[in-house]
């Protein structure tokens, strides 16, 4: 085991992975509560193009992404409700910014393999700046949340009445949507744009299957992210099989054992009366 | 002092003019019924009392003073919609309301999870809070809303439609709780229906909204003929039967008609 942690490029790994599921567990745990998960996946997509972008101009395609995905989360926001059940041009703006991405990357044949990193993440290529700039997004993405989150669940469970109480639905709403383009951009740095969703939205959605508890599902789901990504770490040092795909493995266990636990737990539970 | 002062109000959403030179005055313990078709201006009305739609003439007062947001003499149940965050247990849901507003993280203090307590125990759902949301019929919901609120010990609750999607017997329960916590803490309610029948021995007096007017008074002055035709703006017959009263136009039951559409319009989920 201590062999694990021998390498640089493995400490590396495993520092941002543990940051970026910590980030992803909590805000992924607002993001179910909302129903936007599909925000989540949205600015994923939007973020690919980001960071082809920022490549193609010398930045940091980390910068890229983290630039337009709070940019698109704060759009997202303003629009609010006119955006809304606009499945077809959402996807279709989706399908554009991915078509935009691949149109930068064909600028860049040489860096076939920086692409696949930005689709499906490449941890073992992270090095100690990254982990750095992965630090100070999580750093900024948890004092973020830590101050809105009480409005913020508020304006969740029931907005009319928040509103009534003098809380701003559309400036919590854009503070939280530009906090998921944060996590985004971390998340992508793990597993990659396209795969965003198994560590936002798996680990949440397992918690909160499992305990109706508020507290309880925080800390659950962010166990669960870190045990998923370290897991996935793991599991690929030994198998030698992508770490991305041991994470969405791990994931997807985790919330099928959380279905079927939650149907056990349900089927002891004496049925309630009816009505 | 009242609870609720209009003064020539008139309300206007995106150019219409929904309730037009308003006045009225609700007294301080008074439990009235608001009525009146689909788009007639209930929830509409709420609003303004909470302050959330700026008034196009006139002047509200609650308790004396000017509405503003965030008044906290005002309890208010929202018209249902279903909630994404329905994993949740009711208890978690309730207390999101207790200092809601304030940034920071969601931790209830003493007092906070006492005032919960409270409200729960007041509509008798202590022991109902614990389950999942998911789980609750749609008459246990509408108590944990009730206990939301009651958060805070309002004067005044503005209760939106607390009856729809609930069966004859369900509806009679909310009714009569509500009509207890109501004399109990001797707060002042304001009760919007679709249908008069439920609500009929529990009201001290109705407001029938139509047509961008209104009439506030005791059942038998105001569920007339001649003052509802002149709210519909159409003939409109009262017939009185086994204790129940019916609001018929040319034939149809206009409350159950409009109970019916508004099932099928009733608004889908919080976007984005
Ligand atoms: N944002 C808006 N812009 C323009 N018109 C609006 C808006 N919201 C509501 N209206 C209109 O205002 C009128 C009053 O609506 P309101 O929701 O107050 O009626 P209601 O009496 O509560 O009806 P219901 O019984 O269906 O709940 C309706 O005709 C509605 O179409
Ligand atoms: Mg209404």
């Amino acid at each position: 085991m201590i062999g694990l942690l021998g390498y640089d490029f493995m400490r590396n790994a495993f520092a941002a992975a543990g940051l970026v599921a910590v980030m992803s567990g909590l805000v992924g745990f607002f993001l179910v509560l909302r129903g936007q998960t599909f925000a989540g996946h949205a600015l994923s997509h939007v973020g690919f193009t980001g960071a082809t972008g920022a490549v193609l101009i010398g930045v940091s395609p980390l910068w890229g992404l983290v630039g337009v995905t709070v940019a698109g989360g704060v759009g997202m926001g303003l629009l609010g409700e006119r955006l809304a059940g606009r499945d077809v041009a959402i996807g279709m703006v989706l399908a554009t910014a991915l078509g935009l991405g691949l149109l930068f990357l064909h600028f860049f044949t040489a860096y076939a393999s920086q692409a696949t990193a930005l689709l499906f993440g490449n941890v073992f290529g992270v090095d100690r700046g990254t982990v750095w700039g992965l630090a100070g997004l999580c750093l900024l993405a948890l004092a973020a949340l830590g101050a809105i989150a009480r409005p913020l669940l508020f304006a969740t469970l029931q907005p009319e009445l928040a509103e009534a109480r003098g809380v701003s639905l559309r400036l919590v709403s854009v503070l939280f949507l530009a906090l998921v383009g944060l996590c985004t951009a971390g998340c992508a740095q793990i597993v990659g744009v396209l795969l965003v969703f198994t560590l936002m939205v798996g680990p949440a959605a397992a918690a909160q299957r499992l305990t109706v508890r508020l507290g309880r599902g925080m800390a659950l789901a962010v166990a669960l992210a870190l045990t998923e990504a370290w897991g996935g770490i793991v599991l690929a040092w030994f198998t030698d099989w992508p770490a991305s795909f041991w994470i969405t493995a791990l994931s997807a266990l985790a919330y099928s054992l959380a279905w079927a636990l939650a149907w056990l737990a349900d089927g002891r539970r004496p049925v309630p009366a009816a009505g | 002092m009242n609870a609720i002062l209009l003064d020539g109000v008139t309300l206007r959403l995106g150019g219409r003019i929904v309730l037009d030179r308003i006045s009225l005055e609700i007294a301080d313990a008074e439990f009235v019924g608001v009525l009146g078709p689909n788009g007639a201006g209930k929830t509409t009305l709420m609003r303004a009392i909470l302050g959330l739609l700026p008034l196009a003439a006139g002047r509200i007062a609650v308790h004396g003073q000017p509405v503003r947001r965030g008044n906290r003499l005002i309890g208010y149940m929202p018209q249902v919609r279903a909630t994404t965050a329905l994993r949740l247990s009711g208890h978690a849901f309730v207390a999101a309301a207790v200092e809601g507003d304030r940034w920071g993280l969601p931790r209830l203090d003493r007092a906070g999870r006492l005032a919960v307590d409270e409200a729960l125990e007041l509509v008798g759902a202590r022991a109902l809070a614990r389950r999942p949301m998911v789980e609750l019929s749609g008459g246990e919901r509408q108590r944990l809303l009730l206990a939301q609120s009651l958060l805070g010990r309002p004067r005044l609750l503005l209760l939106d439609e607390p009856l729809i999607s609930l069966d004859p017997h369900r509806q009679g329960e909310v009714v009569r709780l509500v009509r207890r916590l109501q004399r109990e803490l001797g707060i002042a309610v304001l009760f919007s229906a679709h249908e008069l029948n439920p609500l009929l021995g529990a009201l001290d007096r109705v407001l029938y909204l139509g047509g961008g007017r209104a009439s506030l008074g005791s059942v038998d002055e105001v569920i007339t003929a001649p003052v509802l035709s002149r709210l519909y703006g159409a003939p409109i017959e009262v017939v009185r039967a086994g204790g129940r009263i019916f609001v018929m136009s040319g034939g149809q039951d206009m409350e159950r008609d409009a109970h019916r559409h508004d099932h099928a319009g009733t608004r889908a989920g919080f976007g984005a």
